[in-house]
């Protein structure tokens, strides 16, 4: 094998993963790589002749991470964990389905239905992309399910198993609007045909002969579509009634079931040929609208917990040794490793090692916190650095962090949406059309009795809003399409009315107005030559404490060997390099604080009370004890945050809540103006009820948020939108996912959804044109099945073209 | 004309046979994964030759 590192000025993509290798990039076979990772991918698919991997996309690979712990899959050998992943088990099959979130392109289909061959064991693997699921099979004689894991992972698909996965069956969507979509489709078309003779007068004879036997044909075929597809209209209107409230789907219920009685009557009496054409019609076309409304996205999902982010199984210490058990198993008592970058899954006492927890996620402090024996350390949290033992002093689900999900707000199974503007009309819809229908019976009463029932259901026919029930679905779900395309998913379309009817934005701070991944280094001191850089990156590239990871980027790669290297949990770094002591950490660590004098000589601002606040955001270095100067980490606010702040602020009422301190505050008032609130050291608790009072001031909240802190106050909000760097990665429950890309666009959105709004309230307008007619023929009982078989579909067809097409023009106005 | 009746009730059996034939394609899975398949079957078949080019 042919391994050599030379120097090569240009710059190279990495041949697995597309990156940009570094100034020294492996070779292999003259192909850079970027690390050992992706070259010892390539290695393995290019033994097993896999090299159709690179040919079908460009760079179709993930750069694959080399953190490698050992027994970081042991838990897959555990039985109960076993028990709940497997789908199937037998002595000769084993199968199950994993998440992929890595999955993005042909390549990984390929790769990925080809495991086979790089394992044996794997009796056959199969993709399905949209959901970004694997379903395989092996067999366990050969093969065990930490091996699939593992290779999975080694070639930079590490699937994603947390708690929530655990016991959770694949869940394949529902099916049964395809049924009832294809049963009212069939039946719609047989019915159509048949209705035809009774359409055309040159068949009158044929109308004679066979009207009454295709009549019963045309019953028979539509009682399917009202006992089965028509089902959820009823149900829905049901469910409505039962609360006390009218919902769209009233009035549907209602003119089906005049629309069905009416014709019935008719072919039993043998007194007409019924309306079945435009019955059958009617529900295939609304089925349309909510099969169109019911498009979500496969591979997001909207409802996770904080199960979704708890590891599986946890590394148990006990007298026989290290064991992995399942952490719904774990007692309080319990003695627990947790190792670098996992993360903690029950509130426990630190008992041993020194703690340094990254709770961005939860509570939203931008940087890790350390901690030291006998402090609590609260789940949730990732600890970085060395492995710690800890004592659990609460059960998972009794945790500080999970108690959140304890709260009201995340019980209701559908969380309490806006009233609908389909179901406001649909209300007034009811009103009108009995009224119309009572004036029909008092018109033609005293006049003509037959003339009076026949205005009567005439009205009730008419009155089934179907072209209504379409304008929402349709206009709605292009606007989804159009979201979709900037990575902007909603949950369904009540959420783009929401957001349409919003008055309020909260944000959350870490994560979602600053960008977590990148912080602003500012150096501040006499400048360091490059020699003195080299030194002090060396000692840098020792930790993985983020500061120092952050740190090493900015810094030139030299090739000193560092010795006699310390570090000091929470303080800082020493080691000595070419016989200099290079000392990088706090101030107190640099040995006492940098008196006055000191910082002046190094041109360092002094160290005030607002400025020692933020202390641990301050790098201070030393050589040989002397202070040499400071590197500052500022949070960086995403990009032209300023231009979306001001322009949503014109129209918005706003706030920030924070869970981290106050020291960006300034900042925050400054981006903010005057007259948004600004909330810091919040918890979780205090988001959520937040959230709760400004909807009792009759507030429509948007709140936008990335972490578990905010799950709650997403869940209490009118619109919870969750940002995400990557789509994949969890995203606590919400309604929308915004990727954090496209986050520039959020002002665009808001404004999208707004004209999308006034396309529904045109397109009602729409239909209700067509309604008037079909009222005006009814009450003088002009209106026959000819008049609803032509006016039905025509008023469904346009509704459905009007809303698409001008959403679509909207969305191609405001460039989306 | 008496035959219309049994036309007709052979074009409704043909069409219930159409109606089952979607029903059979739901049930098996056609249209959980409208995506993947159309993609699988672009991958060229080369498990019997010797080095793949790239």
């Amino acid at each position: 094998m042919l391994t050599t590192a030379k120097l090569t000025p240009t710059r190279h993509a990495c041949t697995h993963c597309g990156e940009d290798c570094p100034t020294h990039p492996i070779l292999l076979r003259d192909k850079p790589f970027c690390c050992q990772g992706c070259k010892a991918v390539y290695e393995l698919l290019d033994a097993n002749n896999l090299c159709t991997y690179y040919a079908l996309d460009e760079h179709p690979g993930q750069k694959v991470q080399e953190v490698e712990l050992p027994g970081r899959f042991d838990y897959l050998d555990s039985e109960t964990v076993q028990a709940q992943l497997l789908s199937f088990r037998s002595d000769t099959l084993a199968r199950l389905t994993l998440m992929l979130p890595q999955m993005h392109c042909a390549s990984c289909i390929y790769l990925l239905e080809n495991l086979y061959k790089l394992n044996a064991g794997v009796s056959e693997s199969r993709v399905n992309f949209l959901r970004k699921e694997i379903s395989i099979s092996y067999v366990p004689a050969e093969t065990s399910l930490k091996e699939v894991v593992k290779l999975l992972a080694s070639l930079g698909y590490e699937p994603q198993i947390t708690l929530a996965e655990l016991g959770a069956q694949p869940n394949h969507g529902s099916r049964a609007i395809y049924y009832k979509l294809g049963l009212a489709g069939f039946c719609f078309g047989n019915v159509m045909l048949l209705a035809f003779p009774d359409y055309l007068s040159f068949t009158d004879q044929l109308a004679h002969a066979f009207g009454r036997f295709f009549g019963f044909i045309s019953l028979v075929l539509s009682l399917p579509v009202l006992l089965y597809s028509a089902q959820d209209f009823y149900r829905l209107a049901w469910a409505g009634l039962k609360q006390r409230y009218i919902n769209l789907d009233f009035p549907i219920s209602l003119g089906l079931t005049a629309l069905f009685s009416v014709s019935s009557y008719e072919i039993l009496t043998g007194t007409g040929p019924g309306y079945f054409d435009s019955f059958t019609g009617l529900v295939f076309f609304m089925l349309i609208g909510k099969w169109v409304q019911q498009h979500t996205y496969d591979a997001l999902r909207f409802d996770r917990d904080f199960t979704s982010y708890f590891p599986v199984a946890v590394t148990l210490l006990t007298k026989e040794g290290e064991k992995s058990v399942s952490v719904k198993e774990l007692q309080v008592g319990a003695r627990i490793l947790v190792r670098n970058q996992e993360v903690i899954p029950a509130d426990a006492i630190l008992m041993r090692g020194t703690g340094q927890i990254d709770y961005s996620f939860v509570s939203g402090e931008s940087v890790p916190v350390a901690k030291v024996t006998g402090e609590v350390v609260y789940a949730g949290g990732r600890q970085v650095g060395e492995a710690v033992e800890l004592e659990v002093v609460r059960e998972v689900s009794q945790g500080y962090l999970t108690q959140l999900w304890n709260n009201p707000a995340f019980q209701k199974a559908d969380k309490q949406t806006l009233e609908t503007y389909a179901n406001k009309v649909g209300r007034y819809f009811v009103a009108a059309t009995l009224l119309i229908a009572a004036g029909a019976i008092l018109y033609w009463y005293p006049r003509d009795q037959q003339m009076m029932w026949r205005a009567f259901t005439s009205v009730l026919v008419i009155a089934c809003p179907c072209a209504l029930s379409l304008a929402t679905p349709f206009a709605l779900g292009s606007a989804l399409t159009a979201f979709g395309r900037w990575k902007f998913f909603l949950k369904n379309s009540n959420v783009a009315e929401t957001l349409g009817r919003a008055t309020t934005i909260v944000f959350d701070k870490t994560g979602t107005l600053t960008d977590v991944k990148r912080s602003a280094v500012e150096y501040s001191g006499p400048v360091l030559t490059p020699h003195e850089q080299q030194m002090l990156s060396a000692v840098v590239r020792q930790s993985t404490h983020p500061l120092s990871l952050r740190l090493a980027e900015e810094l030139p790669q030299g090739s000193f060997t560092v010795t006699d290297f310390v570090e000091v949990p929470g303080q800082g770094l020493r080691g000595t390099v070419n016989g200099v002591v290079v000392k990088v950490g706090s101030a107190a660590f640099i040995e006492a604080e940098p008196s006055l004098e000191q910082a002046r000589q190094a041109k360092l601002e002094p160290l005030t009370a607002e400025t020692a606040d933020n202390r641990q955001s301050r790098v201070y270095v030393s050589l040989d004890d002397d202070l040499a100067g400071c590197y500052v980490f500022r949070n960086v606010y995403r990009q032209d945050l300023r231009e979306i702040l001001a322009d949503l602020g014109r129209r918005y009422r706003m706030a920030v809540l924070s869970g981290d301190n106050d020291t960006e505050q300034d900042r925050l008032r400054e981006l903010f103006g005057p007259k948004a609130e600004l909330r810091f050291h919040q918890t979780p608790q205090q988001k959520l009820d937040y959230i709760a009072e400004l909807k009792r001031q009759g507030e429509t909240v948007i709140m936008v948020g990335d972490g578990l802190n905010d799950a709650g106050a997403l869940q209490q909000a009118d619109a919870g939108i969750a940002l995400t760097d990557t789509l994949s990665n969890f995203s606590p429950a919400c309604d929308a996912i915004l990727d954090a890309g496209s986050f520039g666009k959020l002002n665009t959105f808001l404004k999208f959804t707004q004209d999308c709004l006034q396309v529904v309230l045109a397109t009602f307008v729409l239909s209700f044109v067509y309604n008037g007619v079909g009222l005006g023929l009814a009450v003088q009982g002009k209106f026959t099945p000819i008049v609803s078989a032509i006016l039905m579909p025509i008023s469904s067809l346009s509704v459905m073209l009007f809303a698409t097409l001008l959403v679509r023009l909207a969305a191609y106005k405001r460039k989306l | 004309m008496e035959i219309i009746f049994g036309l007709i009730v052979i074009s409704l059996t043909v069409a219930v046979l159409f109606l089952l034939a979607f029903v059979w394609a739901v049930r098996s899975k056609q249209y959980d994964d409208t995506y993947t398949p159309a993609v699988r079957m672009l991958f060229e078949d080369n498990e019997t030759q010797t080095p793949a080019k790239h």
